[in-house]
């Protein structure tokens, strides 16, 4: 399963790979990377058919999260099914939360980030 | 006609005595003018008795000459001289009676009314001179009092005066001291405005702290098992994994540990000591910090932030907290601008710009935005102390005052602004290298 990482944070990068080391080595689950909203629809416009599962950060400089689910939801409807959506931010409130549903996330996840409940979500998508 | 020499001498010596009545001078002179009286009249008497005519006018005239040039000599009775030239006609007349009598008696006897008329004269010369001397002194006097009158009222304003400055220099004192609490309670508010933003730098190295260290607690139990089943070149790549975590560890507590430092700077008192500072690092620091400050205030709010950073840069001399503070000030406003212009129009796009670079010998940053602009009627006014445009409240109106100061006053720098208004507005800080 391809997973799309959004986040403006380089390391996060290296984490996701020890964090989901295992899942990599069984094939289980194969991770993209990009630093922002731009990069991630650039990303996709080439290889949206692979991507089965996008977690992208709320607050990144230039485009948010926020715009880019919007974008996603827009321009990548089909081929069905469209892309899983999951949305992470450091500011866990309301406000953020009924934004990222109203425009189509299909969860929301706080900072820190909880790497086993993550694994058990993702496994629950994949399933 | 003797008589009148020895009644103005007699009279003169009266007439000093009352004058000085009432001076220091007079304890020595009074048993002198007490004596003088009486011998003026005892000669005048055994003058009339002993003398014939002629001698005794002559005697009169010396005596009152004489004592007219003494109390001329004398300083103590100075201002008098034109009371005493007064005297002169009589002693003249006197004189020349005297002389008359005993060289022409026959001359005199034919022509003594004339000659008693000029004695009369000039006796009365004496008055009318004494009379006009004593309004003189009298106007004199006056004058003296109005003068003591006006000192007094000029000493009576000027205490008033001197109390007014004193009050207006404590005044002074306390504004001073005013003054003072509001530059740290302006420390402290943009503190307060930062506390948001620097939870949210501090989350994020602190997550990757220990997300890092957890994995390697969990690489570390794996080595274990891959050098118990003998698989050596397993081991050694975890190995360096887990090597390459610590060194993330390491650079994430560094990275939370500066942000932690840079804010116990910038609540500190104000510190004076220059040191070399990297303007780049300061201001992409500070944008961060106001950004996600206010990002922490109002979550739906985003803009585009852009650096273009000189890389030519030399260290230059500043002080790194003030300069700091003058940049948060420059770009909160700025988010401020953009965040005022987005409220009217919800398809604006929001971007804050920082640019540094060379001019010859200052360096230059410039904090662009594309907000609401200022207005041409208030450009003059945006330095002043306590001018703020925001609601009550929320702008203390000290930041770019304040921020003038440091980089004008602190840094003998510039702070220029170029703005139009619903374009953008760019603040241009010129610091000498």
């Amino acid at each position: 399963m391809k997973i799309l990482v959004v986040d403006d944070e380089a390391d996060v990068q290296p984490l996701f790979l020890q964090r989901f080391r295992k899942e990599i080595k069984n094939n289980e689950f194969d991770f993209s990377f990009a630093l922002s909203g731009e990069e991630a629809l650039t990303y996709l416009h080439s290889a949206h058919s692979e991507v089965v599962l996008i977690l992208s950060d709320i607050n990144m400089p230039g485009m948010s999260g926020l715009e880019l689910l919007t974008h996603i939801r827009h321009d990548f409807h089909n081929p069905p099914p469209p892309p899983v959506v999951m949305m992470i931010t450091a500011y866990g409130d309301e406000e953020n939360h009924r934004q990222a549903m109203e425009n189509g996330a299909n969860d929301f996840l706080t900072k820190p980030l909880d790497f086993n409940l993550l694994k058990e979500k993702l496994k629950t998508f994949t399933e | 006609m003797t008589v009148f020499c020895f009644v103005a001498a007699f009279l003169l010596i009266r007439r000093l005595s009352k004058r000085y009545r009432t001076t220091h001078i007079y304890l020595k002179w009074s048993t002198l003018f007490n004596t003088a009286t009486w011998v003026v009249i005892v000669l005048y008497i055994a003058v009339q008795a002993f003398l014939e005519d002629g001698v005794d006018n002559m005697l009169g005239a010396a005596l009152l000459l004489g004592l007219l040039l003494y109390v001329d000599k004398e300083p103590d009775f100075k201002g008098q001289k034109s009371y005493l030239q007064a005297n002169f006609p009589l002693v003249g007349v006197s004189f020349i009676t005297g002389v008359t009598q005993l060289i022409a008696p026959v001359f005199y006897d034919k022509h003594d009314n004339f000659f008693e008329f000029a004695t009369i004269a000039s006796f009365v010369w004496i008055f009318s001179k004494w009379a006009n001397s004593n309004k003189q002194e009298e106007e004199l006097r006056i004058a003296a009092e109005r003068k003591a009158e006006l000192e007094a009222l000029v000493s009576e304003r000027t205490a008033e005066l001197v109390k007014q400055k004193e009050n207006l220099q404590e005044i002074v004192e306390e504004l001073k001291a005013t003054q003072d609490q509001l530059i740290q309670s302006e420390k402290m508010a943009s503190l307060g405005e930062l506390t948001a933003g620097i939870a949210h730098e501090i989350q994020n190295p602190l997550n990757f702290v220990n997300n890092f260290s957890e994995v390697s607690m969990e690489l570390i139990e794996e080595m274990t098992e891959e050098l118990n089943n003998g698989d050596k070149d397993e081991a050694i790549a975890i190995a360096a994994n887990i090597k390459q975590n610590l060194e993330k560890i390491r650079h994430h507590g560094q990275r939370a540990d500066g942000i932690v430092k840079g804010m116990l700077q910038h609540s500190r008192a104000s510190s004076t000591t220059k040191e070399p500072t990297d303007i780049n690092k300061l201001a992409d620091e500070y944008l961060r910090l106001s950004y996600h400050g206010l990002r922490a205030k109002d979550k739906s709010f985003n803009a585009n932030l852009e650096t273009h950073l000189a890389d030519n840069l030399p260290l230059a001399n500043m002080v790194p907290q003030d300069i700091g503070r003058v940049l948060l000030n420059l770009f909160n406003n700025a988010f401020y601008a953009v965040m005022q212009r987005q409220k009217a129009d919800a398809a604006f796009k929001p971007v804050v710009e920082v640019t540094t670079s060379l001019k010859g010998k200052y360096m230059e940053i410039r904090v662009k935005d594309n907000g609401t602009g200022i207005p041409d009627s208030i450009k003059d006014k945006i330095m002043q102390p306590f001018f703020t445009t925001k609601p009550t409240g929320e702008g203390t109106g000290l930041g770019l005052s304040l921020s003038y100061d440091i980089v004008v006053k602190a840094h003998g720098g510039k702070l220029d602004i170029r703005s139009k208004e619903n374009e953008y507005t760019e603040f241009i800080i010129s610091l000498p290298i």
